[in-house]
């Protein structure tokens, strides 16, 4: 096993481990969410029986270890439990909830590099100048403004009165027509875009910066190369192996940080989702969302992690 | 301080929001929760400075006094997140070994969740409520804020004062305390004043999203919250707490800026 | 196995040459200001520098930092940053007035006619592009080259500079590289368009001595063979000698003497210039070190008169007016001299006599087996030994850093430890001082067990103490001096003996510092101050013994000297036993009694200093005591390179662990069966001077062959 082999191999048992622990603080905290799901289930006011009964069909008169092993076993062969609130599979509840949000996230996560990326090298070049100015400017004030009061007002001037330009909430499906579906799903995403937008060109403009006052790009411009094929290819390369990794980060964060986005928009994704189970104790719906935001998380931070060491030739493969 | 721009917009910008907060309580301002149903969705007037909201409460004084659950929020959870952070990532970095490992794994363990989804997480389990709120973020904070702290005593420990302080039979309490926790403070100050900026935006999303400050007391992402509805009857009504939120927020990450630029530190952003 | 011997010839042929003829001057530097502009004030960096090269010819530039030297190289280049501007004279480069020249033409000359070797290998190498694409990158720029040809010629330079298989090498990143081989690359890169002007800013700083020694043959093969003329920039004046046809010594940015090597090792008619002479340590000569006392001035108030007025033996009232003009010594030679008083200056004897016998202290009479203060046996101490998941995955293999070694000091004794990176030493300093645990092995001190008891522990740590190499990194920024000197004394001395802040202004005073300097932080203090800091921590508590890791290697050479000088007095002052631990054979030479040469975590010769640094040898200490650079530029005895880098210490050789390396190597025996430290017949019939190799006396006598 090569080096790299021998690193992405222990990088990602370590990082199922992670998940794996992170299965058993999801089972345990809804363990101790206030509340009793029979009554949950039932309404307050059922007989002894009536929630005898239910726990029996939850299985929730097993030993907690047997409750969790079952758990476990379900979500490898596709039996999530049954949702308290919808009385369906959580299945089929929490997948279309959550690629309606990777649809979301995608959108809003090219949006990010298209512009995040190109902005931050261009401010970094053209440094302390006009530009780079109103550019930072720029992202202080997107870093400061919540994203959900800039989804307010895109929603106030875009999508209301002022100019009906776009739907100000909801879904459509692609398959239904395509211009609906961007027309809905634009709003949230430049939303979502714009805070992470600003990190990304500030964390793109500071590492281009650096690498450009580095000694071997002092060497590169001293061997008389020009000033092109010094930042494309000494500077930039270098330059930008933290924006990737910053950037798998961003994705994972896109996948479970909409929460507010989509409940501005209305947007029926995993994030407003898991708010409503939170409301509603639906705890089978809970876990499952908030296991599949988590996974999105670990193994974005796999993904940056390893796209690092990839990228960057003088890293040693450590341990995890 | 002041030669450095961003600090000095920072602080500039910081000065008298931090002021009305404190002063706001003991001005002669109208009374926050007086409502008036007749004279909803006023727009700026002499009498109601920045108008009023849905139920004819004065937003001046909303405004003005909402700052204060939203500054306390920023300032109570980067406290928490510094008391669980710095001296967990000071004895992570200094012991090294097994020590690190398992409190950096734990800590893993929490940054596998997106913040604000963990400190609904939390909030979940103990109830909405103010202070659980500052607390769940607090906890949020706490493995982000170890991690630089770790970093910052890595680079640190290798430094052969420490060495010199072993020679010498000094304690680990004393070189934790005494040694490195002086000079690991700067990138623990300048993290700490951008923390502040983000909590205060996290709280005020909870209270967005109703599980921070509860009502009719007024606070800035509650009264965001609110004014979502009536959108079209005012855009008064969101514009000066979003105003006031965004400017507070600006204040504190420009200071960080500055900070940095003045303290000499390098964190990666993350 | 390479050897090479130097041809002198080459130097006679172009010192012949310096006649005036302006024809053949390939670089005029003339009346050169440089400013740096800071937030808050400017730095006059250089100030009226004025030299010369002629083609084929080697120009040394001296300086301590804060010269000016490196920038005096990156203005050559017009390459000043941001802040830095030239604010008067010219430079000219062949007929152009690089100056004046547009950002095209400078782009046309960086690389292919001037060329920069820069000072830091590791940091000035593309860490995510080949070795071998980065100097193809420069041939394909200046020559046109198509990729094939540019490739099969960055192969041949490579071959060219040494670098052994270079079609493998050609594809590795530099990480991949040792430093030495960094440095070869970088080189390789610089002569890759064959230019006229080579400069070399600290070619060698940062390198052990066997790989400085066998970098600075290539600098003069490759000048031999390239013709190309070259401006060598060094703190270190050995490197100087070695390789310079003229020099020229900068100080506080200011040129104060120029001339040729000879006039300046042998005839400097300048106070800073002997004082650097005088203060440098020579393996070669047995003489007291000459310190320059105070710093370098800061250079944001130039003072009126001579810039070295404050430090200088010579100054008189006259020094301190007006502008100090460079006078002639010797117009055929074109020697030169920033001094009003030079004729003074040269009337005095240019070094001290030989040894008056207080610095390097009598050799024999400090070894006494009855005094021994401490006694370490078998010391083992691994690094990384590794974990189950390594073991799993396959993981690197655990370092030896110490490998039993057995190693003793007795009362009032120096005992010295050399070897290069890597080697173990400072892992075995701080196993002395116990600041980490042995693997194996025990400490005595004073005939007892540290580990035995508490109180023997307790005893051993008041007892002992230890200097380190860094002062920026050993007093922490935070504390006022005060404070530093102050725990030692809470901690470990005897509480009620005496007076806390008496006893700090004594140590302060002791260490050459006034007591104004405890209301200090370290910040406010020049490296050599805080040195003497670090040392008056160490002797607080009245040690009987302290570890000096590496205490002058990152100070100037003149302030070395002074604190050289420190570390004998309060030896003398406080009976302490010393062991010194140290790359620079010529600082361990110079202070102390008996040596001992580290190879790969072992101990590889031992014994009295005359006796280890004279025949016979272990193979190691003779290669290692060829390299170090002469001062003496007539020298050119023979060097002996070392093949290839230091072996891993994670896979340290079999048999004897020199093996790979060594010259003298006598077939499988040495492959195979590993040697034990024994006695000498030259050391006495107390076993006192110990090799531990294969070979026999005779044998280790022997120069080595050329094969
Ligand atoms: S001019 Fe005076 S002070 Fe300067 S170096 Fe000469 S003798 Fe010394
Ligand atoms: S034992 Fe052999 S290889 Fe080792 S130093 Fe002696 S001659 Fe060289």
């Amino acid at each position: 096993m090569g080096k790299f082999g021998r690193y992405l191999a222990i990088r990602s048992l370590y990082s199922i481990l992670i998940l794996w622990g992170v299965t058993l603080v999801v089972f345990g905290v809804t363990q101790i969410l206030p509340g009793d799901p029979a009554t949950m289930v039932l309404g307050p006011y059922v007989s002894e029986q009536g929630i005898e009964l239910v726990n029996e069909r939850l299985g929730l008169n097993k030993p907690l270890p047997v409750q969790y092993f079952d758990w476990i076993t379900g979500i490898f062969v596709g039996d999530w439990g049954l949702s308290f609130q919808y009385e369906q599979p959580v299945y089929d509840i929490v997948v279309p909830r959550m690629l309606r949000t990777a649809q979301l996230a995608l959108v809003a996560f090219l949006l990010v590099v298209c512009i995040g990326v190109p902005l931050g090298v261009v401010a970094a070049i053209y440094r302390g100048s006009y530009v780079d100015t109103v550019v930072s400017a720029v992202t202080y004030v997107w870093l400061a403004v919540p994203g959900y009061v800039f989804g307010i007002l895109f929603i106030l001037l875009l999508g209301g009165p002022v100019f009906y330009l776009f739907p100000s909430s909801g879904y459509v499906a692609p398959s239904e027509s395509i211009s609906g579906w961007f027309g809905h799903i634009l709003l949230p995403s430049v939303t979502l875009a714009l805070m992470m937008v600003a990190h990304v060109l500030r964390q793109t403009r500071s590492e281009l910066i650096d690498t450009l006052q580095s000694e071997y790009v002092r060497t590169a411009r001293l061997k008389g190369l020009d000033e092109r094929t010094v930042l494309v290819k000494h500077a930039l390369r270098n330059g930008i192996i933290p924006t990737v990794t910053l950037l798998a980060l961003k994705l994972g964060s896109l996948l479970g940080g909409t929460v507010l986005i989509e409940y501005v928009f209305s947007y029926p994704g995993i994030g407003t989702l898991t708010v409503e189970a939170i409301h509603n104790r639906d705890l089978p719906v809970l876990q499952m969302s908030i296991l599949l935001i988590a996974a999105a998380y670990v193994i974005a931070n796999l993904i940056a992690d390893v796209l690092y060491t990839y990228l960057d030739p003088r890293i040693e493969y450590g341990g995890a | 301080m002041l030669q450095n721009r961003n600090a000095r917009i920072g602080l500039g910008l910081l000065g008298p929001m931090i002021a009305i907060v404190i002063v706001a309580p003991v001005l002669p301002l109208p009374d926050p929760t007086a409502t008036d149903a007749a004279n909803a969705f006023a727009s700026p007037s002499a009498e109601h400075w920045f108008g009023t909201d849905h139920h004819g409460r004065d937003l001046f004084a909303r405004t003005l006094l909402g700052g204060r659950v939203s500054l306390l929020f920023g300032l109570g959870s980067t406290a928490i997140g510094l008391l669980l952070g710095v001296p967990i990532g000071l004895a992570s970095g200094y012991f090294g070994g097994n020590v690190d490992e398992g409190l950096m794994r734990f800590m893993d363990l929490f940054l596998a969740f997106p913040s604000l989804l963990l400190a609904l997480l939390i909030l979940a389990v103990f109830g909405g409520s103010m202070q659980y709120a500052i607390l769940a973020v607090g906890l949020v904070f706490t493995p982000r804020i170890a991690r630089i702290v770790r970093g910052s005593t890595l680079s640190e420990r290798n430094e052969t004062y420490i060495e010199a302080a072993k020679a010498r039979g000094e304690s680990h309490t004393h070189i934790l305390v005494h040694e490195l926790l002086p000079n690991v403070k700067s990138p623990i100050i300048v993290e700490a004043s951008i923390r502040i900026g983000f909590g205060i935006l996290i709280g005020t999303s909870l209270s967005f999203l109703g599980l921070g400050a509860q009502p009719p007391n007024p606070d800035w992402g509650y009264m965001i919250a609110e004014s979502r509805d009536y959108l079209y009857n005012s855009p008064w009504f969101m514009l000066w707490p979003g105003l006031f939120l965004s400017i507070t927020v600006l204040g504190f990450n420009m200071l960080g800026d500055g900070l940095r630029d003045i303290l000499n530190v390098e964190i990666e952003e993350q | 196995m390479s050897k090479n011997k130097r041809s002198p010839s080459n130097q006679t042929m172009t010192r012949a040459r310096t006649a005036q003829s302006t024809s053949d001057r390939l670089l005029e530097i003339d009346g050169l200001s440089v400013e740096y502009q800071l937030p808050d004030r400017t730095i006059k960096a250089l100030r009226d520098v004025s030299m010369s090269l002629e083609e084929g010819e080697t120009l040394g530039i001296a300086g301590e930092s804060g010269s000016g030297k490196s920038t005096l190289a990156l203005a050559i280049l017009q390459y000043l940053g941001d802040n830095g501007n030239v604010s008067g004279g010219s430079i000219s480069f062949k007929d152009t007035s690089l100056l004046d020249a547009s950002d095209e033409d400078l782009r046309s000359i960086r690389g292919n006619e001037i060329a920069h070797v820069p000072q830091n290998p590791q940091t000035s190498l593309n860490p995510s592009i080949t070795v071998g694409e980065q100097i193809a990158e420069v041939i394909r720029l200046h020559q046109g080259k198509s990729s094939t040809e540019a490739k099969e010629d960055a192969i041949g330079i490579l071959r060219q500079v040494n670098i052994s298989d270079p079609e493998e090498n050609y594809e590795r990143y530099p990480h991949e590289l040792s430093g030495g081989m960094q440095q070869r690359v970088l080189i390789a890169m610089a002569l890759s368009c064959n230019p006229e002007l080579l400069i070399l800013d600290e070619p060698t700083t940062g390198l052990d001595v066997t790989t400085q020694s066998k970098i600075l043959s290539l600098i003069n093969e490759l000048k031999d063979e390239f013709n190309t003329s070259i401006v060598l920039i060094t703190h270190d004046l050995g490197v100087l000698a070695e390789t310079s046809d003229r020099v020229a010594i900068l100080y506080a940015g200011e040129l104060v003497e120029k001339g040729t090597t000879s006039d300046i090792f042998s005839n400097s008619a300048n106070p800073y210039t002997r004082g650097l002479l005088a203060a440098t340590p020579d393996i070669e000569t047995e003489r007291e070190l000459k310190p320059i006392p105070g710093n370098i001035p800061n250079l944001d108030r130039v003072p009126d008169g001579c810039i070295f007025a404050d430090r200088c033996e010579f100054v008189e009232d006259e020094c301190r007016t007006g502008q100090i003009d460079l006078e002639a010594v010797d117009d055929g030679s074109g020697h030169v001299t920033r001094c009003r008083r030079w004729e003074h200056v040269v009337d005095e004897p240019l070094k001290t006599s030989e040894s008056e016998g207080t610095t390097s202290g009598p050799v024999d009479e400090a070894y006494d087996s009855d005094r021994k203060l401490l006694e370490a046996k078998n010391l083992t101490k691994t690094f990384g030994e590794t974990g189950l998941l390594d073991q799993v995955f396959g993981g690197e293999q655990p370092v030896q850093a110490v490998n039993g070694v057995d190693i003793d000091v007795c009362e009032s004794e120096t005992v010295g430890i050399v070897g290069e990176s890597g080697c173990g030493k400072s892992t075995l300093g701080r196993l002395m001082v116990q600041l980490l645990d042995q693997d194996e092995g025990t400490i005595e001190f004073r005939g007892e067990d540290i580990s035995s008891t508490s109180d023997a522990f307790d005893e051993f740590r008041k007892d002992t103490s230890i200097v380190f190499q860094n002062p920026d990194s050993s007093l922490n920024p935070q504390k006022r001096v005060y404070t530093i000197l102050e725990r030692p004394l809470d901690l470990l001395a005897d509480g009620a003996e005496q007076d806390k802040d008496e006893r700090i202004a004594k140590l302060l005073m002791q260490v050459g510092l006034g007591p104004e300097y405890a209301t200090k932080y370290p910040g406010e203090l020049s490296g050599g101050e805080k040195q003497r800091v670090g040392i008056a921590r160490a002797f607080a508590s009245n040690p009987k013994f302290v570890v000096l890791d590496e205490p002058v290697a990152s100070l100037d050479a003149s302030v070395q000297a002074n604190i050289l000088d420190l570390l004998q007095e309060l030896k003398a002052e406080y009976n302490t036993s010393y062991l010194l631990i140290s790359h620079d054979l010529s600082v361990v030479n110079h202070i102390c009694d008996r040596v001992a040469v580290m190879y790969l975590g072992e101990i590889v010769e031992t014994g009295p200093k005359s006796d280890v640094f004279n025949p016979p040898y272990h193979p190691y200490t003779q290669a290692l005591l060829s390299s170090i650079p002469s001062m003496d530029p007539e020298d050119d005895r023979e060097r002996i390179h070392l093949e290839g880098d230091v072996p891993s210490a994670r896979n340290p050789p079999s048999g004897c662990s020199f093996h790979s390396r060594c010259p003298k190597k006598i077939g499988e025996q040495c492959e195979q069966s590993k040697p034990e430290l024994e006695g000498t017949n030259a050391g006495g019939q107390d076993n006192r001077h110990r090799v531990s190799c294969h070979l026999d006396e005779e044998q280790m006598n022997e120069p080595v062959r050329e094969t």
